[in-house]
This record gives structure tokens, sequence and C-alpha cells, in this order.
């Protein structure tokens, strides 16, 4: 789970990194994103990096999937008899809504591909034009869209908070100071993540981007 | 105080159980939890029906023999509290309080509130033991322990192996447990010999009986009523992994 | 009316003479071996694990044994030597402070009121500093000092600091030490653990001690166990008294079977009150919590001067108190040892003065120290403690006084048994508490935990093999006459004890029986009184075979079933208890006799008469006694004076 979550929370920290460049202006952002398509050039052929990383990004989202998936059936096995009375939260909600916060992420993500790499399910849906793209995506009358993204981004953030911290416990964070030093850590970079994520939309619908 | 009470009642281990509702009257708020269950059972007996099964022992919270869970928390309302430590006065008149056993694969349910913990004792068999045989000791001054360190391992030392921590783990893992006795004999110079073979021996009888993976969700730590550190997992799995490197 | 009989002196025949420096060493030397080769041929039965039994069982499969342990808690871990807190003794001398073999032996004979055998008390100082090294080998974190030693602190009835501690838990500690090394030879297949397991009945075959009945406590099925020898270690009976700070499992039925089968028990009225409890709260009460002696370091004691004042503390002005350990003892003051300390404590409440609930209370308090030391420096000492209170009590010590009462902490008497540690049925060892060896009437502060350990490390491995070299003994089968007999006999009591139906729980009994020896076989004790308890004992006894009712059946999980069994073996032994404390017409360490004081008010031993062990034997009509004379070559009997 650590190894595959460090990966995904690199991606998604370059990721939002390149989606701030929205408020460079369009031409900056669609540039950036064909340069995307150019990374590696001229050794690797066009796009070739980009299927890289999300041959990537694909073993490491089935391989965290399965970690989890893995843990979970495990955690059913121990667990046969259920209690009466629902156990009350003693540790965070962060981490108890791991499993399900997984879940939604994951809908998330692919209803993202087929609405911003794809296009399929975006109402402007122009490959050479991401700019154009995102800004339709978030217009106020699509605020059905704009909540279910801000949802999963927060969902994200929350997925984060306890993933981060989980996964340095992992890989062996044994002391107290340490300890509370990761927890920080790990709300910090989730709300800068949340934080980024969020400001494009916010943007676009306060105007700010369009 | 009168309250009612919900308890799990089962009357043997391969047996459906359920949930049966008790009312019980004039409870002394300075009366532990496990006092309030005897003025119960006492009633039980007269009036001609079973009393309920709970495991019990010192009633100091030294034992490890109690434990149940106590409205969806493992030894009830008070932090750092076992079963037998918890009064009365915590809850209010009226109330309606429901008690379950330890739930776990790894924890068959033997009697109504009372579960097998074997499992334990297996896990401490794999390895979390130092091999001295009586006779062969050096003077207890031949090796300094650093200060820190006794502490830290006495901190770890104190777990009562009472289940808490699996029972509220929403894995049903043991993880808190085997750390602890891993921490215990890992910080002393006494326990280095054997400090690889340990880990990876109590973490494997560990899965093999049953129990769940750890997700580091901590629920553990806050029920444990010896206030057992999640710092140890991580002091766990750093030796975990040194020990894979090194096997 | 007769109450006993006295039958012909018992002596220790296997203790050797001579320098008692060097008996150990003899007797060991003198003690047959057996070959490697030979001992996994070899059974012992281990009953309990305690630190003696568990220390025992590892140690013995340490040899080469082959070793069957049983407790009756669901893992050897529980066992109560768990909950003791302050420390374990050990003539370590680490402190350079004048500490020796021989001061620890002088203290702890001379603590015991001169009520036990010098040749095992030396034994106990000299293997203490193993204890230990063997402990720290075994990883028991030990409070240590920042250069990385080991800390000691003192302890009451020693001048020295010779007490190895950690924290508040050292029981625990030195437990789960034990339980550990017993773990890794269940590992090895040396020992088979029987949890859940309880010893009904003793077999013996041929005069010999070859194994046990027991009752599979989920299943209910009973079932024989044969061994070349059994050893009990099995603790002691304060549960007599229904309140005490042991455990509410802990029970005399192993060495009372054993008793009934031929094994004399000694010393039964010798019990330990601990003066610093915290007081019962109501009719609910199970058990009663001890807080460490420590507290008295710094605690002042005290209760109103007027019988009956109700007042809160606080309004009760300094002019209006009672200090009285302060006025009686000036020289000790709060300090003086468990025994004058309970005593004090009862005469206050007998006279009225008693405070909270019932009047069975006195004061412990830390105003004075907080004020002179700060709450800070209170807390450092004593935080632990302060939280237990306030969590089972629900009020704050730092600002209202702490009640305290004494309670039942520890029986000194057991079964009789020799050098070796055997009782009088050859082949049945007798370990820790469960026997009677080595704390005399009294027993000083961390002697528990060194007498255990001792037992069960280092004594019983060293002798028991002088019995085992004569093995192994002819195979038994389940068809012959005395397994037969001892398991119907078990079979039968059970089926007896379901069958009754009355209309009384078995706590109701129990609870009433530990009233009244509390009442007259406890703190003080009189003519008058033992002998009125004597008919209540059989009057409650025969109303409890009449009216007992235990519901459920003998083949489940069947906890009152436990417990009936138990408070049936209570009766017998509470019986003995005021038969002995009757027949000791003196006062000693924590016996003590009204008839037998001194003008103002201590204990009167009388040595011309009393000196030996009352050793009783079994028998249906009346118990016999078997005197063993005490001869102190060393410590010379004086009188123990607090003043």
């Amino acid at each position: 789970m650590a190894t595959t979550g460090i990966l995904l929370v690199l991606f998604l920290y370059v990721h939002m990194a390149g989606n701030l460049k929205i408020f460079f202006g369009a031409t900056p952002f669609d540039h950036y994103a064909h340069w995307l398509r150019t990374i590696g050039e001229p050794l690797l052929p066009q796009q070739w990096y980009l299927w890289i990383q999300r041959t990537v990004l694909t073993v490491a989202v089935i391989g965290h999937i399965a970690a989890a998936t893995i843990l979970a059936r495990r955690a059913r096995r121990a667990r046969p008899v259920r209690y009466a009375h629902r156990p009350k939260v003693q540790g965070s909600y962060a981490a108890r809504t791991m499993r399900w916060g997984g879940v939604i992420i994951l809908l998330f993500v692919v209803y993202h591909i087929l609405d911003l790499t794809t296009g399929t399910l975006n109402p402007v849906g122009s490959p050479g034009h991401p700019y154009a793209n995102v800004v339709a995506d978030f217009a106020p009358h699509r605020w059905y869209v704009t909540l279910f993204y801000a949802l999963a981004v927060v969902a994200v953030g929350a997925h984060l908070r306890h993933g981060i911290f989980s996964a340095a416990r992992t890989l062996g964070q044994r002391g107290a100071r340490g300890e509370h030093v990761a927890r920080v850590t790990a709300l910090v970079l989730s709300i800068v993540l949340v934080a980024g994520f969020l400001s494009v939309p916010f943007a676009v619908i306060t105007g700010l981007v369009n | 105080m009168n309250l009612k009470l919900r308890v799990w009642r089962q009357h043997g281990p391969d047996e459906s159980g359920r949930m049966v509702t008790y009312a019980v009257e004039g409870i002394s708020p300075d009366a532990s939890f496990l006092e309030m269950l005897d003025v119960l059972n006492e009633k039980l007996i007269l009036d001609g029906e079973d009393p309920i099964a709970f495991d019990h022992d010192c009633r100091e919270g030294i034992c490890g023999m109690c434990g149940m869970m106590i409205n969806g928390v493992a030894h009830g309302p008070e932090r750092a509290t076992t079963t037998c430590q918890l009064h009365m006065r915590h809850f209010a008149d009226g109330d309606t309080i429901d008690v379950e056993p330890w739930r776990a694969a790894a924890f068959p349910v033997v009697k109504d509130l009372v579960v097998d913990r074997g499992a334990f004792d297996r896990i401490i068999q794999a390895g979390g033991y130092i091999t001295a045989p009586t006779g062969a000791a050096p003077d207890a001054h031949a090796t300094p322990v650093p200060k820190p360190d006794a502490d830290a391992a006495f901190e770890a030392a104190t777990c009562i192996g009472c289940g808490a921590c699996v029972a509220a783990c929403p894995n049903g893992s043991a993880m808190l447990f085997t750390a602890a006795k891993v921490g215990h004999l890992g910080l002393l110079p006494q326990g280095q010999p054997e400090r690889g073979a340990r880990v990876l021996n109590m973490v494997a009888a560990q899965d093999d009986a049953g129990f769940g993976g750890c997700t580091n969700a901590g629920e553990c730590t806050t029920v444990c009523p010896k206030g057992i550190p999640l710092t140890l997992i991580g002091r766990l799995n750093s030796d975990y992994r040194k020990a894979l490197r090194k096997s | 009316m007769e109450l006993y009989r006295e039958g012909e002196p018992i002596r220790d025949e296997v203790a050797p003479d001579g320098p008692v420096e060097t008996r150990w060493d003899r007797r060991k030397f003198a003690a047959k071996l057996v070959n490697p080769s030979n001992r996994r041929k070899l059974t012992v039965i281990v009953v309990g694990t305690g630190l003696a039994g568990g220390s025992a069982a590892a140690t013995l499969a340490e040899a080469g044994y082959h070793v069957r342990s049983y407790c009756y808690q669901d893992s050897p871990r529980r066992a109560h030597s768990i909950a003791a807190q302050g420390g374990i003794n050990a003539a370590k001398n680490y402190r350079n402070d004048g500490d020796s073999i021989y001061r620890l032996f002088y203290d702890t004979v001379k603590g015991g009121d001169f009520r036990s055998r010098e040749s095992n008390v030396y034994r106990l100082a000299q293997v203490s500093a193993n204890i230990i090294d063997q402990c720290v080998a075994q990883g028991v974190p030990f409070a240590r000092e920042y250069g990385g030693l080991l800390d000691n602190r003192s302890f009451g009835g020693a001048q020295v600091s010779r007490t190895f501690y950690a924290r508040g838990q050292t029981g625990q500690q030195l437990l789960l030490g034990a339980y550990q090394a017993m773990e890794r030879q269940i590992a090895a297949g040396r020992i088979e653990m029987n949890a859940r397991h309880e010893m009904l009945e003793l077999i013996v075959v041929d005069g010999r001690a070859r194994g046990i009945v027991v009752r599979d406590l989920v299943t209910g099925e009973v079932t024989t166990d044969f061994a070349d020898a059994v050893v009990l270690a099995s603790g002691g009976y304060g549960n007599v008294f229904f309140l005490s700070t042991n455990a509410k499992g802990c029970n005399v039925t192993a060495t009372w079977r054993a008793h009934r089968k031929g094994a004399l028990f000694a010393n039964p009225c010798f019990t330990q009150i601990h003066p610093t409890c915290i007081p019962e709260s109501g009719t609910h009460q199970s058990k009663l919590t001890l807080m460490s002696e420590s507290l008295r370091n710094d605690g002042r004691v005290w209760v109103p001067q007027r019988a009956g004042d109700t007042r809160a503390p606080g309004d009760i002005p300094e002019d209006e108190r009672d200090y009285y350990l302060e006025r009686i003892y000036p020289a000790f003051g709060n300090l003086v040892p468990r025994d004058i300390a309970s005593r004090a404590a009862k005469n206050v409440c007998d006279e009225g003065r008693g405070v909270g609930p019932g009047g069975l209370g006195v004061y412990l308090d830390f105003a004075d120290a907080i004020g002179r030391l700060g709450r800070h420096a209170i807390e450092e000492k004593y935080g632990n403690l302060f939280e237990m209170y306030q969590r089972i009590t629900g009020e704050d010590p730092y600002r209202v006084p702490m009640r305290i009462y004494p309670a039942v902490h520890y029986t000194m008497g057991g079964l009789w048994v020799d050098y070796d540690l055997q009782s009088t049925i050859p082949g049945l060892f007798v370990i820790g508490e469960a026997n009677f060896s080595d704390h005399g009437a009294n027993r000083l502060g961390a002697s528990a935990l060194m007498q255990g350990l001792a037992d069960g490390y280092f004594v019983l491995p060293n002798t028991i093999s002088d019995y085992l070299a004569a093995g192994p003994f002819d195979r038994l089968t389940e068809d012959h006459p005395a397994v037969a007999e001892a398991r119907e006999a078990v079979t039968d009591r059970l089926a007896r004890l379901l069958a009754v139906d009355g209309d009384r729980t078995v706590d109701s009994f129990h609870r009433e029986l530990g009233h009244i020896m509390w009442e007259y076989c406890g703190m003080e004790r009189t003519e008058e009184g033992l002998t009125k308890a004597l008919g209540l004992v059989r009057g409650l006894r025969d109303e409890f075979w009449t009216r007992v009712k235990v519901p459920g059946t003998g083949e489940e999980l069947n906890q009152n079933l436990e417990k009936a069994g138990r408070v049936a073996d209570f009766f017998e032994l509470a019986e003995l208890m005021c038969v002995d404390a009757l027949h000791r017409r003196e006062s000693c360490g924590g016996h003590f006799r009204a008839e037998s004081q001194t003008p103002d008010g201590e204990a009167l031993r009388h040595d011309d008469e009393f000196s030996y062990v009352a050793a009783w034997e079994y028998a249906a009509e009346m118990p016999v006694l078997h005197k063993e004379p005490l001869d102190f070559e060393y410590v010379h009997p004086s009188t123990r004076s607090y003043k």
C-alpha cells in the first residue's frame, strides 16, 4: 500500500502543479498540455513517455487496489460476526473511511479520464484545447459536476491525510516526535493538494479563469 | 441507578447468539461495571435463569482477563481503563447499555461474553521471549541498559494481553499486541540476538492465527487500557523489514 | 469442647544442620540427581502458573523433564502474581549500604516474628541475588538509573535499599518473564499447557502423589492426569474472607484437596492484613484494591477526635483531628509495620471514629505534603496511585484526603513442606504462597515475589530430582482403584452441588462466610469470638449444603459451579483457621490475640509455649495437631518495638 501510494501521491502533486498553469492563461496551459506529449523527445518517440507514465500509474493503481482488497478481505475474515452496536470511531475518520473513500476516488478517476483525457464526457471535448475543456467543465450551470469534483478532491485529501501518515508508519517511522511530524506533514500535504486542485474550479466559477 | 442492558447471549461456541434485554435496578454509582453484572447475575440465578458468563479475575486492571464491548467501545467509555475499573458513575440513570464480546475470528466466543484468546499465547510462543535458561544468567549489572531504553521497554511491556486492541481494530488486527512484545524485547540489549527471528516468527504466527492486517487506523491505542503507543507498530515494521533483508 | 487432638511432633528431616551458610550447598550435593537422558521419561504436573508455578514449570522443562501445567485462567499470564505492585527484595548490596545475605536473612526472620525456619529463610536470602540476574537476562524491564544500572528502593521492615522494582507493576513484569520462559517451552513441546482447567482432587497411589483430577472449565469434562510428581503452586487462601485484594478466582481448593488426602496444613491462621486499601463503598463490593504502602511515606493518617463526627474532612479543624499513629508511635509514626497500622485503624473505627460509608475508613491526608513539597512533587511520586484512587472512588485525593482501610492481602500459612519443599505426601511438592515455609507469622514487603521465584527457579528444580531419581514409577491406568475413587469423588461432589437447587446464591454464602471470618478471625482475635465463629461457620456450611442454588449443568462453562466448589472448601478451611487461631494463645505477626498483649496494647509472643509450626492433619471428626519446634541458632527472638 505504502509504495504504490507514494507513487500516486507524487503523481498527484505533479498533476496539481500542472493544473495551476491554468492561472497563466490559455496559451501556456495548452502548451503545457501539449508538452506532456513530447517529454523524452527526441530520445523517445512522441507520447511514449506519457504512455510509460500511464502504465506505471495504472500498475500502481492496480497494486494499490489489490493490496487494499487483500487487506479488506483479511479484515472481513478476521471478524466474521459483526458488532450489533456499531463500534464508535476511536481513531480518525480519515482512517475509517479509507475504503469507501478509495472507491469514490476510483469512480471519480474513471469519470475524470473520460472527461478531460478522452473528452468523451466533456461538453467541449476538443483534444487540442484543454483550457477550453476545463472552463466548459466548471461552467456555473454544470454545478453538479463541480460539486462532484470538489467532493472527490476532498475525498482524496482525507485519503491522503491518513495514507501519508500510514505509509510513513508502514515504512518504519517509529518515534513519538516522528509520529507527530508525520501526522502534521500528512495534514499539510493533504490541505495543500486539496487547495491546489480546488483552486481551478473556484477560479472558473468566480471568473478568474474564463 | 436503573439501567437497561442489552447483552450478547450465546450458549456455546457453535451456537448462534443474540442480544437479550435486561433491566437492572438499584445500582450504586460507586459499583464497577462488573459488580453491576454481578448484581444482575444474582438476580438471574434466583429467577431460575442462566447467569451471564464473563471473564474476570483480578478486578484491579492488571490481569487482562476481563473485557467487553460496551456501547461499541472496547472496555467502555473511560480512556485507559479496563472493564473492571470502569465505574457506573460514568453512566446516567436510565441509560441503555449494549454489551458484546470481543469479535474476532481468532477469538472465538466460548460462551456469552467469554472468548478464547489462546491466539495471543501462540504469538508469544512463536518468539515473544528471550532464551535465557535458568541458571545461565550473568550478573544483573553485567550489561547496563540506558534508562530511556529501559523506560521505553517497560512502557511496551505493560501490555496486559486483554485483546481490546483486536476488538477495536476495524481490521481485527493484533498488530499492537505483537508490536508491544517485539518492542519490549527489541529495546533491551538482552533481546538483540533473537531480534530478527523474533519479529519474523511472531508476525507469521499472528497471520496464521487469522488476525487481520494493520492499516495504522490507531483505534487500538485509543482503547488500550495501558496506552501502548502506536509508534511500536512502526518499530515492528522497521524491525521486520531489516530482518527480511537479512534472511 | 475438644477442638483438636495433638499428635506426634513433626520434624523437617531433610534440612541439613551445621553452619547455616552452607546448608543449601550441602543439601544440593546430597540430593540425588537424574541423568539428563532419563529426565524426559519423567513427568511432573504443575498446578498454577504464577511466579512459583510458572518459573518452576519453565525451569523443569528446560532441565528436560516433561511438564504438564494447569491454570484456571484463560492464559498462564494472568495468575494473580501479576497484581503485585511494590517490588522484589534481593541481597545484592548494589547500594553499598551494608546489605548482605545475612542481613536479609535477619530482617526476614525478625519480620516474620520468629515463627519461620532459619534454614529456609537463609536459603531464600542466598538465592535472592540469582533471581535478579535471571530476570534481567529474560528481559524484565526493572527501573534503572541514568548510568544504566538497576535502581533500588527501600521498603518496610528494612533499613537498607534492596528492593528492585518496575514502577508499580513489578509482579506483572516478573510474571511475564516467567510466562515467556514457559511459552518457549510450550513451543518446544516440553510443557503441555492446560488453561481453563481446575484441579479438583489429588490422586495418591501407594502413599505417593501420582496425579490429579481436573475439570475442563469450558466443557465441564472431568479427567485424570498421571505423573511422577505433582507440584502445587496454587497460591494463597485470602479469599476465605470474600473481600480481599486477591483475584476473584483465587482459591484453596488444590491445597485443601491435598490436605484432605493427607498433606499437613501449617499455620492456617497466619494471614496478612494490609493497611492501605481502598475501603468498601457498598454491598455490591466484590473485591478490595490495594494502594501501595509507599503512600504512608508522605500521607498522614487521621480520624476525627469525636465519635460520630460526620463533617467533611476539610471542615474539621486541626485541633479536632487525631493523628493517631503519630500520637501512639512517635518514633515510627505513619511508617509502623503493616500489622500495627492495620490494627490501629480497626481500633479507631471500633471507637466509632471511622470515616466514609459504614464508618470503615480512616483518612490518609496529603495536604501537608502538598503544602511542603508542592503538588508537582506528589504527582511525580504517586501520580498513578492517585489516579487509581480517583478512578475507583470518584474523589480527587489532591483536594480531599484519601480514605483507606485494611484488607486481607496475603496468607503466610499453607501446606507444610520440608526443606525440599515436599509435603507430607511423598511426591507432592508445594511452592510459593501455597506453602507455609518462609514468612513465619508476618511477611515483609517485597518478599512474596522473592519467595515465589526462589522456589520455582532455584529451589524446587534442585530438590525434586532427589525424589524423581527413584522414578519413573509404575504406569497408572484409569481403572486403578485409587484413580477411580478420586475421579468419582469429584463427579459426586459436582453432582451434589448441582442437586441442592436451593434458594441462596453461592456468592451470598461466600459473602457471609467472609464477614464471619473478618469479624472474628481478622485483625483481632479473641477466644470468645473465635468460638462463636466456629459455630457460625459450621452452621453456615450446613446451610450451604441444603440451600445453595447452582444454576446450569456440569457439562458446560459454569462459573457458579466453579465458585460453589471453591466456597465449599473455604468453609472447611475457615474452621481449621479458627481452630488454629484458638489454639495459638499468643499474639505474633499477623495473628493478634486480644488476650495476649502488653499493657500498652502491643502483640505479646509466648516463645516458651508457641515457638513451633502448627501443622494440622485432616481427620473427619477433629483435626490433629503436629508441632514442628522452631530453633533459632542465629537470630534470637526479641520483641519488636516501633514506639
